[in-house]
């Protein structure tokens, strides 16, 4: 999170801060893992209410920013979902919402609407199995036939498909991408339910099957969607890494309290200076997951040439940081931190989940690669 | 200059741009490639000071010298923005590489906190157009890491003080004019009270160079025996037996070093040490850019130079602000370090055999293994990063001081290993 935020931001963020202290609190959490939805409706709503779901979301078409830069009040959103590990699909319901108002508001407007209010739920169907799985290609097809488009191919892990009404679906036409926005009940689509580290996201298989849907549900062109795909997995990367380090934040200050309090041969935990040195080094990655994270936020919300190159440079280090800490979180609570009832196991979840959804750090690092060779024009 | 008649930022890097551009070549191939290298001989050393000494004078004429520093003592009196923007233009380009750290920081920053009025206007101007290059006369053979430990001693003689002692790792002391030096001034007071700054130059009877051979054959750190050597009071900075205030500030412009708002470098130079472009540049010339084992690690390294920067401009954003204390310098510190010596292992890594053994001919696959050989030097020189985990744990943590035997006793009753 970054250093300074304006009154404003710092307003917003405690209003969301404040609201998940009381409905995300850990109890809640672990009394969720059942629940086949992961978080209940009334709860989504009141967060669509403080502005979770409107910030990609053009002024025009009911949505709007505090600071005007969407993305990066949207990590202020993410930062507090990290650090409580809270419920709810917010990286599909921002990058739909945002699809949506930018290709579909005037014909999609009643589901753009329900989704700013909490009241509808539409997913983004972009990963697939590997090896084309959304990072390294896409496998699934989109044909046009006639007046319609008919979609065959896998999407997996899909966020809260069971819950959506619609699926924003990415897939190949020829040499280009498109995107669909198709009705969750259509013929063809088959799902079913995956197992998560997650304790309360959800995830579906979803399988297309000549799936046809008149042409006017693609989003943009046909076959030109390379760009907007680009752009939504960038965004899709910004949300998660925001979220990443603040779950980082919390377990590291969860834990320096612990070392604080726990006294092992009379000592407290933190004066020790084997374990000392190992704060040090993680507030060190906490620090530089902040940087690199609102770093790549701002190049991504402005469109700069290095957003990608920033996304998963952040993305990359997050990605295999944010797990060691919190492994090491583990490992400094003993037995303890190995427990349902303690709490550290839902923002190891939380980063391991992170960490493997949209690129994990061996994809990013190659992309970053593939970016550095593109600028000398080496191979 | 106050605020309002300030040059905005944009400007003043149009302004840095078109003369950067007109004005200094293009940064010799690989000049930043490799870990302190021994690539050249005395006198072209000595030549490449002077040309440095020449290029940072040209800088003070046009007006880009001691951006940050007050108008007063010849510098710009502009931000930490400015030249960063400076800095951004400077990439790819030639500058005084050796005329930065330790002579603009933690030297010259030092010298603004603590010098006199008379003391400043001496020597600021002489830094700024590159007339006077310091060396930091810190660390001693007994004891790199605790540095309030120094013996190197000062008796007061009337209106002079006389020194006797060691300093060691000075970076091209022999090319260099001024040492700041700390010394132990009070022997019957604890370690952190008896300590005094005094500032003299290196080339006088008394100060006798040596140079040290690194195992990599480079002989750029010196080691300097100082024999009744005599400074005016007059050249003492700050209070006597007070030198630890100074020592705290010094540390702290230490572990800024390169990142600094005194100092220029091109953005994204990798410092006496290997950055993501050296690693692509392996990768490139040893064939393997196409084996995805090879990317990923050429991928890690610039994540992690990436990284690096977006965490220095949070900290120095965060510092200034007032948002974080100076000590967390010491995390930068620390992060840079362990980032350097990782990305010395890809290099490492990547050259395969090539990393054992070479010739001339095998371009940037050349010297990875020296280089490898020197990995720990980002790790130690300028404070290790034990003594950065230790401020980074005490200091921004808040947790408990480690126990140690030199506190509250005088400092001659301490105990000390060897034969002092």
């Amino acid at each position: 999170m970054q250093l300074h935020l304006t009154p404003d931001a710092e307003f917003f963020r405690d209003t969301t801060a404040k609201f998940l202290s009381e409905h995300a609190a850990p109890a809640e959490i672990r009394r969720r893992r059942d629940d086949p939805a992961g978080f209940d409706t009334r709860y989504w709503e009141l967060g669509a209410q403080l502005g979770w779901t409107s910030l990609l979301v053009d002024e025009e078409h009911g949505g709007g920013s505090l600071s005007g830069d969407g993305l990066a009040d949207l990590t202020l959103v993410a930062d507090e979902f990290g650090r409580h590990a809270a419920p709810g699909p917010l990286v599909p319901t921002s990058v739909v919402a945002g699809a949506l108002s930018e290709f579909s508001a005037d014909r999609q407007g009643e589901l753009l609407a329900g989704m700013l209010a909490g009241t509808s739920i539409a997913s983004w169907c972009h990963l697939e199995p590997r090896p084309n799985d959304g990072l390294d290609g896409l496998a699934l097809e989109i044909r046009v036939d006639g007046p319609d488009v008919v979609l065959n191919g896998v999407k997996r892990p899909v966020e809260s498909g069971a819950r959506a009404s619609h699926l924003l679906v990415s897939g190949r036409t020829g040499g280009g991408l498109t995107q669909v926005l198709v009705p969750a009940g259509t013929g063809g689509i088959s799902m079913r339910p995956m197992h998560t580290v997650d304790l309360t996201r959800r995830f579906s298989e979803v399988a297309f099957r000549d799936v046809r849907v008149p042409a006017d549900a693609v989003l943009g062109e046909v076959g030109g969607a390379g760009a907007q795909v680009e752009r939504q997995l960038l965004q899709a990367v910004v949300v998660a890494n925001a979220e990443t380090v603040g779950a980082m934040q919390h377990a590291l200050d969860m834990t320096l309290a612990w070392a604080f309090d726990r006294y092992s041969f009379g000592r407290p935990l933190a004066s020790y200076q084997e374990l000392k040195h190992r704060f040090s080094d993680m507030k060190s990655w906490v620090e530089a997951g902040h940087a690199i994270s609102d770093l790549a936020a701002q190049a991504v919300s402005a469109g700069s040439p290095e957003g990608a190159e920033l996304a998963s440079a952040a993305k990359a280090f997050l990605g295999q940081y944010g797990p060691e800490l919190l492994q090491d979180c583990v490992q400094m609570h003993g037995g303890i931190g190995l427990t349902f009832d303690h709490d550290i196991h839902l923002f190891l979840r939380r980063v391991a989940l992170n960490r493997s959804l949209h690129g994990t750090p061996s994809q990013h690092r190659r992309r970053i690669a593939s970016i550095m060779c593109g600028r000398i024009g080496a191979p | 200059m106050s605020a309002e008649t300030q040059e905005d930022v944009e400007r003043f890097r149009r302004r840095a741009r078109s003369w950067i551009r007109a004005n200094l070549e293009p940064a010799a191939a690989g000049a930043s490639a490799g870990v302190l290298r021994n690539n050249s001989t005395d006198q072209e050393e000595l030549a490449e000071v002077a040309h440095e000494r020449e290029l940072q004078r040209r800088l003070f004429d046009a007006g880009f010298a001691g951006i940050c520093f007050p108008v007063a003592y010849g510098g710009r009196g502009l931000t930490p923005a400015h030249q960063l923007a400076f800095n951004e233009e400077l990439t790819g380009h030639e500058y005084p590489v050796r005329l930065q750290a330790p002579t603009f920081s933690p030297c010259a920053a030092v010298i603004l906190d603590f010098g006199t009025e008379e003391q400043k206007l001496r020597h600021l101007p002489a830094i700024l157009r590159g007339d006077e290059l310091w060396m930091q006369f810190l660390s001693e053979p007994g004891g790199g890491s605790d540095v309030a430990g120094a013996q190197t001693t000062a008796v007061r003689d009337g209106d002079e003080w006389v020194l006797n002692g060691s300093k060691v790792w000075t970076t091209g002391a022999w090319w260099s004019d001024w040492g700041l030096c700390l010394a132990r001034t009070n022997w019957d007071v604890p370690k952190h009270r008896g300590l005094s700054v005094f500032m003299l130059p290196i080339h006088q009877p008394g100060v006798d160079v040596h140079r040290i051979e690194m195992l990599n054959g480079t002989k750029e750190f010196c080691q300097e025996f100082l024999t009744d050597v005599r400074v005016p009071d007059a050249d003492r900075i700050g209070e006597v037996d007070d030198g630890w205030t100074v020592g705290i500030r010094w540390m702290f412009h230490e572990r800024m070093l390169h990142n600094s708002p005194y100092v220029t470098v091109p953005a994204g130079d990798a410092h006496a040490g290997i950055g993501a472009s050296s690693v692509l540049r392996v990768a490139r010339d040893s064939g393997t850019l196409d084996d995805p084992w090879v990317q990923e690690m050429v991928g890690e390294a610039r994540m992690l130079q990436l990284t690096t920067e977006a965490l220095q401009q949070r900290l120095t954003e965060g510092m200034r602000s007032g948002a974080m204390s100076d000590q967390s310098a010491a995390i930068g510190r620390l992060f840079s370090g362990v980032v350097s010596t990782r990305t010395n292992t890809l290099a490492f890594e990547i050259a395969g055999a090539g990393g054992g053994a070479w010739t001339d001919d095998d371009a940037a696959l050349a010297d990875c293994g020296s280089d490898f050989l020197m990995r720990q030097v980002s790790t130690i020189g300028g404070g290790t990063t034990e003594m950065a985990r230790n401020v980074i744990s005490e200091r921004v943590l808040g947790m408990p001081r480690e126990r140690t035997l030199d506190r509250n006793v005088p400092f001659r009753d301490v105990p000390r290993g060897g034969k002092s």
